[in-house]
C-alpha cells in the first residue's frame, strides 16, 4: 500500500508526468482554497469510480464474466465496449453524487458542486479507470489507486496554485501571460518531481 | 458563403487554434509527443474523431433534446473512438501500445466535445465537417512540432530513424534527455505560445 502511495502520489503522478487532467488542472489553478476543493473533488470522484469500473469489467466486460448470466455466454468479450462503459458510470456517478451531495450535505454541495460537472470530463477520472483496465488490477488494487491516483493530482494542483498566488506581482513578458508561464511553472514543478524518480521501496 | 466556409477552416488553423490559444486537448499534447510515430497517429486519430463526431452530431442536431444532447455527443465521440482503438490494434499494435490509455483519452479531449458542443449542434453537414478538420489540424500543427523537437534533439531520431548519431551508438550527439521526460514537454508548449502570441500581439491575454 506504503509502495502505491509512493508511486501514485511522486513517481507517476497523474498531473505532472502523465499529463491527466490538464484543461481543469491549468485553469482552475488560480486561487489555493479552488485548487483544493477542486483537488478534493478529484480524490472523492476517483475512488468511487475507478473500483466501481474495476467491477463492471470483472463482472460484465471481460472475458467469459457473462458465464452466470448462461453458459452460451461464456465465449463472450465485451472488452472493447470499455470506453464507453467506463465514461458512461463515470458520468451517471458524478451526476448522482451531485444529487446526493445537494440532498444530504448542502455545504459540501455549495463548495464541490460547481466543480463536479467539470469533472465528468476530467481526463485524470477516465485515465485513473483505463490505467485500472491496463495494468489489471484486482479490486483491493483499484481501491488503492483510485485513492492514490487523486491524491496525487489534487497535491500538484494545489503546488501549481501555491506557486501562481505568490506570482501574482512578478513582471511576466507580454507573450507568456496567461496560460504561458502556467505551462513553464507547471514545468518547473514536474522537474522537482523528477528528482523522486529512481526512488524504489 | 464560401468565404465564410474557407474562414471556418482556416481560423482553428492558427487565430483560434485549440491548444496554443483556447487550451483545449493539452493532456495528449503533452503525453504522446514523446516520438514522432506516435504523434502522427495520434494526430490522424485526432482529426478523425473530431471530422466524424462534428458530422454526426450535425446530421441529427435537429432531432436531438437539448437537456440530452451531452450524452449524445458523448456516445457518438465514445464509439468513434472504440473503432480508432480497434483498427490500431489491430493493424498497429505497436503503436497502440505506446499510445497506452491516451487512444481512450480521445473520448474526453476537450477539442472534440468542445467542437461538438459550440459548433456542430448549430451548424450544418458541411461546414461542421470543415470545422472538425480545421480544429483536428490545427491540434496537428501543434503537436507535430512539439514531437519534431521532442524526438529530434531528444533522442536525435525522427520515426525512429538516426539523424543525429547518438553518443550511445558512437556518434557525436549527447541527447537531451529532459526534452523527452515530462518537464521538457511543459517548457516547449509553453514556449510555442509565447513565441505565437509575441508574432501575433493581438492574441496576448490582458490582465
Amino acid at each position: 500500500m506504503f509502495e502505491m502511495f509512493i508511486n501514485c502520489v511522486f513517481l507517476q503522478n497523474m498531473a505532472l508526468s502523465l499529463f491527466l487532467g490538464m484543461c481543469t488542472f491549468l485553469a482552475v489553478s488560480k486561487k489555493v482554497d479552488t485548487a483544493v476543493s477542486l483537488g478534493i473533488a478529484v480524490i472523492v470522484v476517483q475512488f468511487i469510480t475507478v473500483p466501481v469500473n474495476n467491477l463492471v469489467l470483472q463482472y460484465v466486460l471481460s472475458e467469459g464474466a457473462l458465464e452466470w448470466l448462461s453458459p452460451g455466454l461464456a465465449s463472450l468479450n465485451l472488452e472493447f465496449l470499455a470506453f464507453i462503459t467506463f465514461i458512461g458510470v463515470i458520468a451517471a456517478i458524478v451526476q448522482i453524487l451531485e444529487m446526493a451531495l445537494d440532498r444530504f450535505f448542502p455545504p459540501l454541495y455549495y463548495s464541490l458542486g460547481i466543480f463536479l460537472p467539470l469533472i465528468t470530463v476530467n481526463c485524470a477520472i477516465m485515465g485513473g479507470s483505463l490505467f485500472m483496465q491496463e495494468r489489471s488490477y484486482n479490486f483491493r488494487e483499484s481501491l488503492q489507486y483510485g485513492f492514490f491516483s487523486g491524491l496525487g493530482w489534487a497535491v500538484a494542483i494545489t503546488l501549481l496554485a501555491g506557486v501562481r498566488d505568490k506570482m501574482a506581482y512578478s513582471n511576466v513578458p507580454k507573450g507568456l501571460r496567461g496560460i504561458g508561464i502556467v505551462f513553464i511553472t507547471a514545468g518547473l514543478i514536474a522537474m522537482a518531481f523528477t528528482c523522486f524518480s529512481g526512488i524504489t521501496i | 458563403m464560401s468565404e465564410k466556409l474557407s474562414a471556418t477552416f482556416t481560423d482553428p488553423l492558427v487565430k483560434t487554434n485549440p491548444v496554443a490559444l483556447q487550451v483545449l486537448g493539452i493532456c495528449s499534447a503533452l503525453a504522446v509527443t514523446t516520438s514522432m510515430s506516435t504523434t502522427v497517429t495520434m494526430c490522424i486519430a485526432v482529426t478523425f474523431v473530431t471530422v466524424g463526431s462534428n458530422i454526426g452530431i450535425s446530421l441529427i442536431r435537429k432531432i436531438i433534446p437539448s437537456s440530452i444532447r451531452m450524452i449524445i455527443e458523448m456516445a457518438i465521440i465514445a464509439s468513434l473512438v472504440i473503432v480508432v482503438d480497434q483498427i490500431l490494434r489491430a493493424y498497429a499494435p505497436g503503436i497502440s501500445k505506446s499510445l497506452s490509455v491516451f487512444v481512450g483519452l480521445i473520448i474526453t479531449n476537450c477539442i472534440v466535445m468542445g467542437r461538438t458542443e459550440a459548433f456542430a449542434i448549430k451548424n450544418g453537414v458541411l461546414a461542421s465537417a470543415l470545422d472538425g478538420l480545421g480544429n483536428g489540424l490545427g491540434y496537428s500543427i501543434v503537436l507535430l512540432c512539439v514531437g519534431f523537437i521532442r524526438e529530434l534533439f531528444g533522442v536525435g531520431t525522427l520515426f525512429g530513424y538516426t539523424v543525429f548519431k547518438s553518443v550511445n551508438d558512437g556518434g557525436w550527439y549527447p541527447g537531451n534527455g529532459l526534452l523527452v521526460l515530462a518537464p521538457g514537454a511543459f517548457f516547449l508548449i509553453g514556449f510555442f505560445i509565447w513565441i505565437l502570441r509575441t508574432v501575433r500581439p493581438e492574441l496576448q491575454e490582458k490582465e
